[in-house]
């Protein structure tokens, strides 16, 4: 089962919630961090981590001795990543997409590829959870082929949670496609409110079943609660602002070593999760059959 | 004019209720919210909009049944996986690289050009703003933050403002770089948390990557003074200027509810401390 944490605001609570799930149900559970912007459950899984790999993106190489000029590629090239100007090819690796199509369609064969790194990948153990990582280059600008890379780490024998980028455009999609749960992490502010409604319009075109946690949700007003109410999006947990929690995240702790009491909270929001799962998957297999 | 742009690296740590509470400190300014894929400074500054149109930023492959045979090139091509079982082309996964059009033998496929949000020129209760709202899901959200950023900069001539104020996005990817992208100064507002400082430390770099000078805010600095001290330290340490901290305050939120700037609000502790700020920040941003 796969299981992603999102919640349009950022700072709400996605990487406590997270990884806290990940530690209730232990030596089950896999954790990417598939915000790869800003990764930040390794401040409080404290993971070792064994593998190392860099992640890159195909760019072009031409070769000046056969190349004619005859500007095909500049034609093709909807990212502005190379341009023929007279017997000039100028490339910009950093627009660059990957796509591949200036090095299949030159017609001289002029064109190869290189490479730009992207940022690394890294995998390891944090106590029994299985732990994997994406850290975007700086000054690199595209997340979603590295969140993939992320993502084809998802080890299909564990629950894996994957903590997701804040906002609601294409990083978050390509984080939450495929994942048979959402979880939408928010706070009762208009802020949160105003955040997790965008990102409910997102994700629901996906038709991957939701569910909200409220955090801090004793501070702000009701209209969060109102909205899940409207919408029919299950409410799994509410959880108070407790200043404990607060400054425990301050210094790297996770929720769960903090306020240990809440462990049962979080295997109750397993429990929904997985029959709000088998009940999708069932009616699937009806709809099919 | 000077361009200020406020970001953060993690999300949440207060961008958007400072950058709020600048808007009404500033005077003769104009507002652009660069964070269009949750853009929230608007609940603040209540826009009327006097201009709006669509934003088309990308395009999509489209297959016509009728042409297709079926023969497998757009599939064999398509690098994002894109093109599902039965030849159609999945609008999520597609990139918009129109290598299927170009390698399709039938010519059965066409690139739509498509609407991925709308952008608002408006007036406000704290002056001019663009704003935008990039459609929930889509993508090229750096083409639509430099779309904002470029009509701010056409208000800001017109009305002969001297300030822009600019809300960026969370993170350090495409639409961050974006809203860095010409600004003159950036100020990251960070909270002291460990999370807090090790993605400050991630935006500090990418700043110092466009040559301009940066400061810190240090938000809710009483949740963890020790850590606030060394998100001071390493902010001195990178050239930063560190400008101030703002107190654990629950009238921001209470603020907040009401569609207020906790400035606006009486001499709370934050208030006190972000006035403070400003006064700190203004004469830096007098061209």
């Amino acid at each position: 089962m796969i299981i992603s944490v999102a919640s349009g605001k950022g700072g709400t609570g996605k990487t406590t919630f997270a990884t806290s799930l990940a530690l209730a149900l232990g030596s089950k559970a896999q954790l990417l961090d598939c915000d790869v912007e800003e990764p930040n459950c390794h401040i409080l899984m404290k993971p070792d981590l064994q593998t190392s790999e860099t992640i890159t993106m195909p760019t072009p190489v031409v070769d000046m001795e056969k190349c004619t000029a005859c500007g095909k590629c500049g034609e093709v090239c909807r990212f502005s990543a190379i341009v023929v100007i007279g017997e000039q090819v100028l490339t910009f690796p950093e627009m660059c997409h990957g796509c591949g199509g200036c090095s299949l369609l030159c017609p001289e064969g002029a064109i190869s590829e290189g490479s730009r790194e992207l940022g690394v990948m890294e995998t390891g153990f944090a106590g029994s959870v299985e732990f994997v990582q994406g850290r975007l280059r700086i000054g690199e600008a595209m997340s979603p082929p590295l969140i993939k890379a992320v993502k084809n780490k998802i080890n299909p024998n564990k629950v894996a949670i994957l903590d997701a980028p804040p906002g609601a455009s294409c990083p978050v999609i390509n984080t939450v496609m495929g994942t048979d749960y959402i979880v939408l992490v928010t706070e009762p502010t208009p802020f949160g409110l105003h955040d997790l409604k965008i990102a409910v319009e997102a994700i629901t075109a996906l038709t991957v079943p939701m569910g909200v946690v409220l955090n801090r949700s004793d501070i702000g007003d009701d209209e969060a609660r109102l909205y899940c109410k409207e919408k029919g999006i299950p409410l799994l947990a509410e959880i108070p602002h407790d200043r404990r929690i607060a400054e425990g995240y301050s210094r790297g702790e996770p929720l769960l070593s903090s306020a240990p009491e809440y462990r049962d909270l979080f295997l109750q929001v397993f429990d929904k999760i997985e029959q709000s799962v088998n009940t999708a998957h069932a009616a699937a297999k009806e709809t099919l059959s | 004019m000077k361009e200020l742009v406020i970001i953060s690296g993690k999300g949440g740590t207060g961008k958007t209720s400072l950058a709020g509470c600048f808007a009404y400190l500033a005077e003769n300014k104009v507002l652009a919210d660069c964070d269009v894929d949750a853009a929230d400074l608007h609940i603040l500054a209540h826009p009327k909009p006097f201009h709006e149109e669509d934003f088309r930023g990308g395009i999509k492959a489209v297959i016509d049944p009728e042409k297709c045979t079926q023969c497998g090139s757009c599939r064999e091509a398509c690098r994002f996986g894109a093109i599902t079982e039965d030849f159609a082309v999945n609008p999520i996964a597609c990139e918009g690289c129109g290598v299927c059009f170009h390698v399709c033998p039938e010519g059965a496929v066409a690139l739509e050009e498509g609407v991925n949000g709308r952008w608002f020129l408006s007036e406000t209760r704290f002056g001019p703003m663009a704003h935008a709202a990039l459609r929930p899901g889509e993508e090229n959200s750096g083409k639509l933050v430099a779309l904002v950023r470029n009509q701010a900069k056409v208000l800001a001539k017109d009305r002969n403002a001297s300030l822009i104020l600019v809300d960026g996005a969370p993170g350090v990817g495409c639409p961050v770089i974006s809203s860095i992208t010409g600004a003159d100064q950036a100020l990251i507002v960070t909270e002291p948390t460990l999370s807090g400082l090790h993605d400050m430390e991630r935006a500090l770099k990418l700043v110092f990557g466009f040559h301009m000078p940066v400061s810190v805010v240090i938000n809710k600095y009483d949740v963890n003074p020790e850590v606030a001290e060394r998100i001071e330290a390493v902010s001195a340490q990178a050239g930063a200027t560190v400008l101030g901290r703002i107190p654990y305050d629950p009238q921001v939120i209470r603020s907040m509810v009401q569609r207020h700037t906790v400035v606006e609000d009486g001499d709370s502790p934050a208030s006190i401390a972000i006035r403070e700020i400003w006064a700190k920040l203004e004469p830096t941003l007098l061209s």
